[in-house]
């Protein structure tokens, strides 16, 4: 005779420390694997790949609808969809992994000289990050884009300037909480330098979670690019970008509603892979980070 | 409570000043005068020597930085370079479509995330629970601007059903609510699924803490427990993420504002950078910030207030 | 609405990621109406098992076998639903830890009046009336005033009569009491004792009492189970129990009560030895490893519970002969 009772909290949530085949075991985890391995591979490849040359214009077959020669068919200037898709690819991985590499690492400079730093610059850089986290990041983004002009190396400025100061407020609570640990106090007693306990120590336990938030970070990096180009404020033309195919898409949205469908497609595909591959890294490597915020 | 608010109004003041330093500051450490960046192939002296005169480019910076400051105080932001309106009129006929705009979505995005939390939290550990936990993720990995143009191609193109661009007419609500559908949606989707999660992990928390054992011990009914006892502790986190979360609602309001050709703070800052507009950028920049610094004070006191433990740490 | 309450061969398991904890094992109670029963036993000894089950309150991982009637009815096999009708009705929990115990974000009175929400007969004021009425007879002044206070701003003491109040409001048949004095300090513990003394005399419900002070248990109750390991180890009246002690454990127990001393000691007397490992109990008695006196059978036969006198049971291979 046995019952089972009603069911307030009890243990939550997937066990912290299971083997790296519970990260595949998770299903989405494992499509959203798949799916960002497809879009490395289709970045590399790209010249390969694509059917065409993605800027090659033919305003003789413009706005043609997919057929066996263009399979998602050619855009207002005759261009092959599929072609600028896959070029696009390029140009969106590209830039997040650029923009996220150089951010993540002015937010680990600035983040250890914050925490390992004295008082006054620790109290002045955190208030540059404050400053800067409490601007709407778009406005932030629009004004830089205003004093630079657009274009590639502004995007990547753009990005890596709204993004570091999330990342370096999260090596400085390390470093901040490292500093002042046991391990870290003896070694400092045992006169090490400042250089040696920060790359023997410190760097090798915030790198972790950086590579986490940069992981997770991805998708919205791909989503501001992609974003920034729709409003003719990323990439210049005519390289291109899936926010400009959108943008083509979108003005010739009711005679060739296809190119807006096909535009939007990899977009959605590529931050859906990102993103689930980020959660299921996090919740494998460090559950207590939070959930980013949509974008 | 009182000092509390003080000291956050003087932080957020601290902040605005701050940024709009960096801000003249970057302007004009960059090659080329703004001026001529503005005019690009069209400058000619005379218009030139006009333009820099018109934006007080012949000042020095600091003093120019002082100037500003001291106008925006009396409300005066400047002048469009190329119409030669106010910058403080263009910014106040945008903004309520933008406000409005933000505070719909946010309003729909919380009537139907929080209940959503809650679903999942009654319903823990079912398949309802998991299928509102993948779906909120996924709603909250793709763009707004995309859900736009999709929605903007579903429900405005294919099956006419609502306005494709625009505000509305002014004065008629009911072509405004239309016009408003898309959009708030659009922005809101991601949000519900961001808050549905917020409010579950928070609400999962509260569930496992001894009151609500209480509760149950007087066989309160798991609704009323979830509703009441619970959320009220568990919302608390929800609203202050959503404050600070307020900034992207602004960032896709931007975006969707494009794509709707909504006459909005997005439009008119994203034709000013296009055009190099620079006290316009200057003048919206300023303005976003502060209503966005006070929103997050706002809701910092809120909580202070919704949490009487909180409330009781800032009475002295 | 009273009756009698009876567990039989009560057994609860936990079942976790590091295999099934058998917290409770094949307990026998039984409480009648007018009586305070009292459960003692250290830490880990199952007692807050064994009265959350009585509560209902059991999380979704323990399977429970045996039975638990109270007033003809058997909660174990009771849907979730009419389990939840009696909590709070017929059955009353005051728990263990008044700081947490209550909403921190709520009033008392707006907790106070929910609680009550079986009484479907009353509107919100006379609820609130009720309450005040409750609260003036646990002790508490200016009630009214105290029910618009949120729970931190009152006492540890205020807070266990407002959870006693809080009990009592319901009119249970059977009302626990968890650990309802080990928060507070000695001066609050004296009062919140004095108070369920002077409550039992107008209660005429069961009241079980659990507690690990062997001081609480002798004021305030008429039987007592001593538990040990998830086992009812002896069980019979208070004088019985703690001046005709026939299990070693029970022994060594009143032997370790500071209170019972009769000087000033350089050691504290303490158990040699530690808590079996509930996930694989031992075979014979539970408490066989500690024993001061381990006869031959205690290693692998489970004793049998022997009958003392009328009311007075241990379950242990010495106490046979």
């Amino acid at each position: 005779m046995s019952s089972v009772t009603e069911a307030p909290p009890s243990s939550l949530g997937r066990q912290r420390f299971a083997p790296l085949r519970a990260l595949l075991a998770d299903p989405f985890t494992g499509a959203a694997l798949i799916l960002v391995a497809g879009f490395l591979i289709t970045a590399a490849l790209a010249p390969w790949l694509a059917p065409y040359s993605p800027t090659k214009i033919d305003v003789l077959h413009k706005l043609q609808p997919p057929s066996a020669e263009h399979w998602f068919g050619t855009d207002h200037l005759g261009r092959d969809l599929l072609s600028r898709i896959v070029f696009g690819t390029r140009t969106a991985l590209t830039i997040a992994m650029v923009s996220v590499v150089i951010a993540g690492a002015i937010g680990l400079l600035l983040g250890l000289i914050a925490g390992y730093g004295p008082r006054w610059l620790d109290a002045l850089l955190v208030l540059t990050f404050d400053s800067l986290n409490s601007l709407p990041m778009i406005m932030f983004a629009l004004a830089i884009i205003t004093v630079l002009g657009a274009g590639t190396s502004t995007l990547i400025i753009v990005i890596a300037a709204t993004s570091f100061p999330s990342y370096a407020r999260l090596i400085r609570a390390q470093t901040l909480a490292l500093k002042n640990s046991d391990y870290i106090l003896a070694e400092r007693l045992l006169d090490a330098g400042t250089v040696r306990i920060i790359f023997v120590h410190l760097l090798p336990n915030v790198v972790g979670p950086l590579i986490i938030l940069l992981s997770m970070d991805i998708p919205v990096v791909i989503m501001v690019e992609a974003g920034l180009s729709f409003l003719g404020l990323g990439v210049r033309p005519p390289t291109p970008s899936w926010g400009s195919i959108l943008y083509d898409g979108y003005t010739s949205i009711r005679s060739a509603p296809f190119m807006v469908i096909f535009g939007g497609f990899p977009l959605v595909l590529a931050t859906l892979g990102f993103t689930f591959l980020g959660e299921g890294l996090r919740d494998y490597l460090d559950p207590r980070l939070k959930l980013r915020r949509p974008a | 409570m009182l000092t509390y608010a003080i000291k956050r109004i003087g932080l957020g003041l601290l902040i605005l000043t701050f940024v709009m330093v960096v801000m003249y500051t970057a302007v004009f450490l960059v090659p080329g005068d703004p001026a001529s960046v503005a005019l690009g192939p069209r400058a000619t002296p005379e218009l030139k020597k006009m333009l820099i005169e018109r934006m007080g480019l012949d000042q020095p910076v600091w003093w120019q930085i002082v100037e500003f400051f001291r106008n925006a105080l009396t409300g005066n932001l400047g002048y469009d370079v190329w119409s030669n309106r106010p910058v403080s009129t263009l910014v106040m006929e945008a903004l309520p479509n933008t406000l409005v705009l933000g505070v719909t979505s946010l309003a729909a995005a919380l009537l139907i995330g929080v209940p959503l939390g809650c679903l999942s939290v009654v319903r823990r550990g079912t398949a309802a629970d998991a299928i509102i936990g993948v779906l909120s993720v996924g709603v909250i990995a793709v763009p707004s601007f995309v859900v736009a143009i999709y929605s903007l191609l579903l429900f405005a193109v294919t099956l006419r059903w609502l306005p494709a661009i625009g505000a509305g007419e002014t004065g008629d609500l009911v072509s405004q609510a239309k016009a408003l559908v898309m959009p708030a949606l659009a922005i809101a989707l991601g949000w519900i699924g961001y808050i549905a999660r917020m409010v579950r992990a928070s609400m999962m928390e509260v569930m496992g803490e001894p009151h609500i054992r209480t509760a149950r011990s007087f066989g309160l009914p798991e609704w009323k427990i979830v509703s009441k006892y619970a959320l009220r502790i568990a919302i608390i986190p929800t609203i202050s993420l959503v404050a600070v979360g307020l900034g992207s609602i602004l960032s896709s309001a931007v975006f969707v504002e494009a794509v709707f050709a909504r006459p909005g703070i997005g439009r008119l800052v994203t034709d000013a950078v296009n055009t190099r507009n620079y006290p316009v950028v200057m003048g919206t920049v300023l303005i976003m910030t502060a209503i966005y610094v006070s929103i997050t004070i706002a809701a910092d006191l809120l909580i202070a207030r919704l949490d009487p433990r909180v409330r009781d740490v800032f009475r002295d | 609405m009273t009756g009698s309450l009876a567990a039989r061969d009560l057994s609860v398991r936990y079942e976790t990621l590091h295999g099934s904890v058998q917290a409770l094992r094949h307990v026998d109670i039984e409480a009648h109406p007018g009586e305070v029963i009292g459960i003692v036993g250290e830490s880990g000894c199952g007692k807050s098992t064994l009265v959350t089950a009585l509560a209902n309150l059991l999380p979704a991982n323990a399977r429970v076998e045996g039975s638990i009637v109270y007033h003809g009815v058997d909660l174990v096999n009771l849907d979730a639903h009419r389990r939840r009708l009696l909590r709070g009705d017929e059955i009353a929990l005051v728990s263990q830890d008044p700081m947490t115990a209550f909403n921190p974000v709520l009033t008392i009175g707006d907790q106070l009046v929910d609680f009550q929400h079986h009484r479907k007969d009353l509107d919100r004021s006379q609820k609130k009336a009720r309450i005040a009425a409750m609260l003036t007879r646990v002790g508490i002044s200016d009630a009214e005033q105290r029910m618009k206070s949120y729970p931190h701003e009152l006492s540890g003491g205020m807070r266990q009569r407002m959870a006693i109040a809080a009990a009592l409001l319901t009119d249970p048949g059977l009302l626990i009491a968890d650990e309802p004095t080990t928060a507070l300090d000695v001066t609050m513990e004296a009062q919140i004792i004095h108070l369920l003394r002077e409550l039992r005399r107008e209660y005429n419900g069961i009241i079980i009492v659990v507690s690990h002070h062997l001081g609480v248990i002798a004021e305030l109750c008429d039987r007592v189970y001593v538990m040990y390991a998830g086992e009812v180890v002896e069980g019979g009246e208070v004088d019985a129990i703690f001046h005709d002690a026939h299990h070693p454990y029970t022994r060594a127990l009143l032997a370790c009560d500071p209170a019972r001393f009769p000087d000033r000691l350089e050691r504290l007397p303490t158990i040699p030895g530690t808590l079996p490992n509930l996930t694989e109990p031992p075979a014979g008695c539970i408490y066989a490893s500690r024993c001061e006196r381990t006869l031959e059978p205690c290693r692998n036969v489970v004793p049998p519970c022997v009958k003392l006198s009328a009311c007075h049971i241990a379950r242990c291979h010495g106490v046979c002969g």
